[in-house]
């Protein structure tokens, strides 16, 4: 993409810009690397989360999640997510309202009340699918000048990501490729581990509704990672990031444990593998802190 | 107020379509769902249950149970039902139904409240206003939070649909009118 430079909006949602800004600050500086320039969206909103608002209340959630695509659409762009949650969000209110003229018409009368209009002219994608298949593998491997060699990484993809598969459009979701070719790209192993598919815990309001039992899962699904040998976990999506990395806080404070696992999005960990500093890429201001192995 | 089969037609079928809310039906309790559900581990949740009870119309017992809220809605069911039950969606629209009914927990209409405040389930505060800057950011993303007529285009939204009302949402306090106990009645 270095010769055709091409703009998307950044739909940043709330964990990434609210708590975790070195997702944001990474992924924007990887994708301007590569000549994709990265426009904000001015008055957007919580996406809002699609397993809370919308087990709360679907005619709630869908104008919300069609007034952030709107702002997309007056700017002309397609979107791009740090979030599955996001993600989820809004591609299923695209989705829905492409698919079906008397939603769109409802929804648009709530949207017409403040003078916006859904029009179905953008398109969502995740972040991670844009480094994948548009910025391409080869283009990111040309680019890794601190290769993670020796590195043993423990893919975590949470669940939006893939599911639905029938509206993602990644291939099964039982047998995901995009986060291992990206890791693989920087020099690391990926390695396997018991129940890799596993949800972290904190999504459909499970965190909000009960966080030690939400905490349970995410204990499992460490030690899991840990006891395949695995150096760190890196995924695409900064609510799994806030219940994998603080929930690691909650936990040892909650049930006595002492955990220190490196979670990293992928911008993160494809950012150090560039040369890009912990510290440019927030992964000092996280719980979490990163071994010597992942910074050398 | 139908039974809660036609409620869950009715509701979700406005957004999903009715035929996707059906699918409620073709289950026939193979468990499948509960085999592969992460909640089930570790909670009373049961999927293969929740959708029998729907199915039997036990509005009730089903609101009343915590463990409702447990789905952290992965969508494992969902992509493995072999009759195609749409189990998230349905697990949604269920809770939707419930929420209507005062079946929410404080935590859970406290995230309305911050929307409603801020326009984000998770704002910023100062704290954070320092690690944006840390890494090279305004202090604030330019969304809801920051632009003031931006985030009462989402608070016309909640009006609209009546969200305020179900969580008891008082404007001149800009909190819950009461916060106390697990659920709003």
């Amino acid at each position: 993409m270095s010769e055709e430079a091409k703009e998307y909006a950044f739909f940043l949602g709330c964990i990434t810009p609210n708590r975790y800004p070195g997702i944001e600050a990474a992924t924007k500086r990887i994708f301007k690397e590569f000549g994709i320039e990265t426009k904000e969206m001015v008055g957007a909103s919580c996406c809002p989360a699609p397993g809370v608002f919308g087990s709360f209340d679907m005619h709630t959630w869908l104008p919300v999640a069609a007034r952030n695509l709107c702002i997309a659409e007056e700017m002309g762009l397609e979107i791009y997510v740090t979030c599955n949650g996001c993600y989820g969000s809004l591609q299923e209110a695209d989705h829905l309202l492409k698919d079906h003229p008397k939603l769109k018409e409802k929804t648009n009368e709530v949207l017409g009340k403040f003078g916006r209009e859904f029009k179905g002219t953008t398109k969502v994608h995740h972040s991670i699918v844009i480094l994948h298949d548009v910025i391409g593998l080869d283009k990111l491997k040309e680019r890794m000048t601190k290769p993670m060699n020796d590195v043993n990484v423990a893919v975590h993809y949470g669940c939006h990501f893939l599911k639905p598969s029938e509206v993602r459009g990644h291939g099964s979701s039982e047998t995901p490729y995009i986060m291992e070719d990206l890791v693989k790209v920087t020099g690391a192993k990926e390695v396997d581990y018991k129940d890799k598919l596993m949800c972290c815990g904190a999504g459909g309001g499970n965190r909000t509704a009960d966080t030690p039992q939400s905490l349970e899962w995410t204990r499992q699904k460490l030690v899991n990672a840990i006891e395949a040998g695995c150096d760190c976990m890196v995924h695409p999506c900064a609510f799994c990031h806030l219940q994998l990395d603080r929930g690691q806080d909650e936990m040892n404070k909650a049930f006595g444990t002492t955990f220190n696992f490196p979670i990293l999005f992928a911008t993160q960990f494809l950012g150090l593998a560039m040369g890009l500093s912990q510290t440019e890429c927030g992964l000092d201001i996280q719980t979490t802190t990163m071994p010597e192995k992942l910074l050398k | 107020m139908g039974t809660l089969y036609e409620d869950i037609v009715d509701h979700g079928g406005e957004v999903f379509g009715k035929e996707h809310m059906e699918t409620l039906m073709l289950c026939v309790q193979c468990g499948k769902c509960t085999g592969g559900c992460p909640s089930g581990r570790y909670t009373a949740f049961r999927t293969r249950k929740l959708f029998r009870m729907a199915q039997e119309d036990m509005r009730e017992e089903i609101f009343n149970a915590p463990e409702l809220w447990f789905c952290s809605t992965c969508f494992t069911c969902y992509e493995r039902c072999p009759k195609g039950v749409k189990t998230t969606d349905l697990i949604r629209v269920i809770r939707n139904l419930a929420a209507k009914a005062g079946h929410m927990s404080v935590p859970h209409r406290m995230i309305g409240v911050y929307v409603l405040k801020t326009g984000h389930a998770v704002p910023v505060g100062e704290p954070q206003m320092k690690l944006r800057k840390a890494v090279g950011l305004d202090e604030m993303a330019p969304t809801t939070q920051k632009y003031k007529e931006q985030l009462e285009q989402v608070q016309e939204i909640f009006r609209t649909t009546h969200y305020d009302a179900m969580i008891d949402f008082d404007w001149n306090t800009m909190n819950l009118r009461e916060a106390e106990g697990d659920e709003k009645k």
